[in-house]
């Protein structure tokens, strides 16, 4: 436990000593917030500022965990990891020393956005606020999980940059953050219903008082939300117990200095 | 009777096709500076990564003071200290924060850390460098901490892949001696290089050519190997090289002992060459670039054994580099 404590330790100093990574992570979503509310505000809703954003919360947090997964990618590749791959450390223990400390940098991010509850004119008192936290904890882990499982099996942040937009991206926007899923076609509902993100967002919406679809239950939501967080982990694990050297099993040399 | 501190039993290793690593057998035993000697592509960094853990082997087996990897993996990981080729160090925390953070991946607890990342520091001449960012350091000081990471849990086996990469003369002795020093107070030290002057400080080599052990002795005894003195005459024009080397041997017949032709150089290994020198020269004025004399070095061993010079290989090793 110590060297998880360790490692997501080492993580978290990283962060405070790289501050484009903090503007990196929190303005774009936040500039989209402000552009897509203002602009569906005037042609299709009256309440777009608070209908995105909750999505706009996970989205602050989705990309703080794919900045912080992408760094597994970089140690690789620096050397660093070697080091404690060559450690008694266990799998789960460095998985969860990455998760841990990618799910602290997403909330030190995410959470200070609940703050902007009441202009995004929502209305959530202390205890959906509470939730709300409580919520945005289990995502940011959940996410952070997944973005640590998928960069694991990666050799590049090129190829990275390709699931994220292929994967991650529209995981977010088919989980109701940025269209409503009852208005959606069917094929696409199904979709939605089927990604695990849908019941996160659904259940933070209504945390923070909007409106979820009924489907979405708060017993169901919160459910689904806690065995994504689960599932991801566990899968986080057993990239790590799994693939230890890295890609297709396979050692990738670091890269020595170049001078004989 | 206790273990060897390392023992390889006929280890192999292929990628694909190609066979990385050939049935190497050798032990190294406590308070021992072992090197593994070849060039680039020789199959070393593949043995340094089966026995840092990093890579099964594909054939053979190996103990870390008689421990069984597979069986006590993290016993034997407790045991390994071990210093990469490549940095393995965060560049974006300090010295101490690297060692703190090595320390809690071993296990030690807070207070045998601390006393132990003075001690080093001191020991490593880094104390006043302990609270800057490792990328601010030079390439000489940031190796110092490199090993100094790979000390911290007092480990009993040191491994070090091409420890002076980057190093420059200076640094390098300091780095023989201080293995010299760990070696003293028995830990067992196996290092990879293809440099002859750092495994002239070994006590034992391993050439390793070609995913083979192809010699394993200490150096006096390697060198010896070689017949007395080596001649080395290089000549003009590389295509003379050998009908020069056929007219040695004609003339002086077995007096001339092994001839060897590498590139533009013929070699001749013969005990007593300085009486031979004067009367080679006279028998073929003109037709020398140069004339060297000189004790056998690991390299003359190294080309005794595969016709090759270090350089070649080196060269032509460097190309299907993935070792």
């Amino acid at each position: 436990m110590s060297s998880s404590l360790a490692l997501a330790r080492r993580e978290i100093v990283r962060f405070l000593r790289q501050k484009s990574r903090v503007v990196g992570a929190v303005a774009p979503p936040l500039v989209m917030w402000v552009l897509v509310g203002a602009g569906f505000r005037g042609s299709f809703r009256e309440d777009s500022f608070g209908y995105f954003f909750p999505g706009t919360v996970v989205l602050v947090v989705l990309f703080a965990a794919i900045f912080a997964t992408i760094s597994v990618i970089e140690d690789r590749r620096e050397g660093f990891l070697q080091g404690v791959l060559v450690s008694p450390v266990a799998p789960y223990s460095i998985a969860l020393g990455k998760v841990l400390g990618g799910a602290v940098l997403g909330l030190i991010q995410g959470l200070p956005l609940l703050a902007l509850v009441p202009v995004a004119g929502l209305k959530a008192g202390a205890a959906g606020l509470l939730t709300a936290a409580a919520l945005l904890v289990v995502l940011a882990f959940a996410l952070t999980a997944l973005g640590f499982a998928i960069a694991w099996c990666l050799e590049s942040t090129q190829g990275f940059h390709a699931i994220m937009n292929l994967f991650l991206i529209p995981m977010w926007l088919l989980s109701g953050a940025f269209f409503p899923v009852d208005g959606a076609p069917g094929w696409l509902r199904a979709a939605m219903a089927l990604n695990p993100l849908t019941y996160g967002v659904a259940a933070l919406r209504r945390a923070l008082g909007g409106a979820a679809p009924a489907w979405t239950s708060p017993a169901l939501s919160f459910a689904v939300t806690i065995a994504f967080a689960v599932v991801t982990f566990g899968a986080a694990v057993a990239v790590v117990a799994r693939f230890p050297a890295g890609p297709a099993g396979r050692p990738v040399p670091p890269r020595a200095p170049e001078n004989r | 009777m206790t273990p060897p501190a390392v023992e390889a039993r006929s280890l192999s290793r292929s990628f694909g096709t190609r066979a990385a690593l050939s049935d190497v057998t050798f032990s190294v035993a406590r308070g021992e500076i072992f090197a593994l000697l070849g060039p680039n592509g020789g199959g070393k960094t593949t043995l340094f990564r089966i026995l840092a853990t990093l890579l099964p082997p594909g054939a053979g087996s190996f103990s870390i003071d008689g421990l069984d990897p597979a069986a006590a993996g993290r016993d034997v990981r407790r045991r390994l200290g071990v210093v990469f080729q490549a940095p393995s160090l965060d560049k974006k925390l300090t010295v101490t924060e690297n060692l703190a953070l090595q320390g809690a991946l071993y296990g030690l607890g807070r207070g045998a850390r601390d006393a132990r990342i003075r001690e080093l520091l001191e020991t490593f001449h880094l104390a006043d460098r302990a609270r800057d960012l490792v990328e601010t350091l030079s390439g000489g000081l940031a190796r110092r901490v490199e090993i100094a990471k790979a000390l911290l849990h007092a480990p009993p086996v040191l491994l070090l892949d091409e420890p002076s990469t980057g190093l420059d003369p200076g640094a390098r002795r300091d780095l023989v001696g201080l293995l010299g020093s760990l070696a003293r107070t028995g830990t067992a030290v196996l290092l990879t290089t293809h440099l002859f002057e750092e495994a002239d400080a070994a006590h034992r080599i391993g050439i390793l050519d070609r995913g083979r052990l192809l010699a394993l002795d200490t150096p006096a005894a390697l060198k010896a190997t070689v017949g007395g003195d080596v001649v080395a005459v290089e000549v003009k024009d590389e295509s003379g090289a050998p009908a020069l080397a056929a007219a040695i041997g004609s003339l002086f017949g077995a007096e001339a002992g092994r001839i060897t032709v590498v590139g533009p150089t013929v070699r001749v290994e013969r005990p007593a060459a300085h009486t031979f020198v004067p009367r080679l020269v006279e028998a073929f004025p003109g037709a020398f670039k140069s004339v060297t004399l000189g004790a056998p070095s690991l390299e003359d061993v190294f080309i005794a054994r595969t016709g090759r010079r270090f350089r070649e290989a080196d060269a032509a090793g460097s190309g299907t580099n993935a070792s």
